[in-house]
């Protein structure tokens, strides 16, 4: 699903090939490119689940706004992958509801 | 606190066009962007804009994209980005946050050239995966080059609809149909024409009646409407896809300029809300300009022409420019706004401008 040739754009200049870890897979990805593209090339959509209705979410504005496509990232919540470059060797979990945190008693 | 000449907030085609022009007269300018590289949405517009030579017609986005950051660069402008302006203080005080640290830094002028966000539209599975604004397809593919899925239905048929369609057969995805709720395509004939010549049929009085699909999308249903907006039973299709693009409109990133207690007034022509402002782009707070979408929704030659106003009246203020000076260059720019605003897609938007200037009491 990567465009890798386009007649406008031409050749897509892309980073260094790196993986990543998703759910325990291995993702292929490019050194600097958006955590949500790179799951979206290896055919992922549902990046999240919701809290109450556990509603499947993915990509919805790809601008950091929306915040659909929050994913657990290194064992941090709530990362916005749209806006989140990718690094090699970075953990990335499915986030059901709000994710693993602490409760403040 | 740090203190500067100016800021602008937003390095998209009105804020850099605005920096630019602050720079040049002489003044201080600190741009900033939330974003890891400046360019807002030009960089996604690969097809070639309108409007006359000194609109840059005929030139791609992308291409006067890469210009002005060259123009700004040469100026003198400090760019900083990844950094959030998260909030508006008193005297002119604006509130940073980069690299999870936040700082303060106060400037004289201030110019919003903060933008838009997509609208979207609420109906039956449009939260499954797969159903995106056109703007996210269309950074996803332009700037990620990546394609959303395989096979798309369009919700709006305007001009980011008609051109985002086009912009995604050209990636290689299928575009199955353009849906719009009105009689009639709202955006330019020439961008229609390209996406019916390439086979792709526009459903004008038309809605999207459900989205399905068990973890994403996988089908669209979709329906002609009465005049009351209502779906006409009987009139049901459906199509096989993968992903839906909504292309319903724009709203103006307002927040900061409610924060800094601008006058607003509703037009709903131009995305909604809007502050009040003047020729020169100042609103009701002295000192505080806005350009581009924020100012009301147009387009990138619109924008940049708004950021230059802005850019030139807010040096002026500064004393950079002498009022001689300022006004024969802010005269230029006005000459070239009115011949962008005319025409009929042009001449809606010239009412909606003369409605701020006289809420602002210089109309």
């Amino acid at each position: 699903m990567r465009i890798d040739d386009h007649p406008i754009l031409g050749k897509a200049e892309r980073g260094r090939s790196i993986t990543l870890t998703v759910d325990g897979s291995p993702v292929e990805a490019f050194e600097g490119e958006p955590i949500a593209v790179a799951l979206m090339a290896s055919g992922h959509r549902v990046f999240r689940y919701t809290t109450k209705q556990k509603g499947p979410r993915g990509v919805f504005c790809a601008l950091g706004r929306c915040t659909d496509c929050i994913m657990i990232v290194d064992g941090q919540a709530n990362v916005r992958t749209c806006v989140t470059p990718a690094r090699d060797g970075m953990v990335i979990e499915k986030q059901f509801g709000r994710g693993p945190r602490e409760e403040k008693g | 606190m740090k203190n500067t000449d100016m800021v602008v907030v937003g390095g998209g085609a009105a804020g850099m066009a605005a920096s630019i022009e602050a720079a040049c007269a002489g003044a201080e300018v600190v741009l900033i962007d939330e974003n890891e590289r400046p360019g807002g949405q030009l960089f996604k517009q690969i097809h070639k804009f309108f409007g006359s030579e000194v609109h840059r017609a005929g030139i791609r986005g992308i291409h006067i994209g890469r210009d002005l950051l060259k123009e700004a660069e040469e100026a003198g402008v400090q760019v900083r980005l990844n950094t959030v302006v998260y909030g508006f203080f008193p005297d002119k005080c604006l509130g940073l946050m980069c690299n999870q640290h936040t700082e303060e830094l106060q400037a004289k002028m201030i110019i919003l050239a903060t933008g838009a966000s997509e609208n979207v539209l609420a109906f039956p599975g449009w939260t499954l995966p797969g159903v995106m604004g056109a703007g996210a397809a269309q950074t996803l593919i332009n700037i990620h080059r990546v394609l959303p899925g395989r096979s798309v239905l369009m919700v709006g048929a305007g001009n980011v609809g008609l051109i985002v369609s086009y912009q995604l057969l050209q990636a290689g995805a299928e575009v199955v149909a353009v849906v719009e709720g009105l009689p009639t395509i709202s955006g330019y004939g020439v961008h229609a024409s390209k996406i019916r010549r390439a086979g792709v049929p526009i459903f004008t009085g038309h809605t999207i009646l459900r989205a399905e699909g068990k973890e994403s999308v996988e089908r669209v249903v979709i329906a002609a409407v009465d005049k009351s907006w209502q779906p006409l039973a009987g009139t049901e299709k459906a199509f096989e896809v993968d992903t839906v693009c909504l292309a319903v409109g724009l709203s103006p990133l307002a927040e900061l300029a409610w924060m800094a207690g601008c006058q607003f007034i509703y037009i709903p022509e131009i995305g909604g809300w809007v502050p009040v402002h003047d020729e020169n782009m100042e609103t009701s707070v002295p000192g505080i300009y806005v350009a581009g979408d924020l100012a009301g929704i147009e387009e990138a030659s619109t924008a940049m022409e708004e950021g230059r106003l802005a850019g030139l009246a807010a040096a002026e203020a500064l004393g950079c420019l002498s009022s001689k000076d300022g006004r024969a260059r802010k005269a230029e720019v006005w000459e070239r706004l009115a011949a962008l605003r005319i025409g009929s897609f042009g001449h809606g938007r010239a009412l909606a401008m003369e409605k701020i200037l006289r809420a602002k009491g210089v109309g």
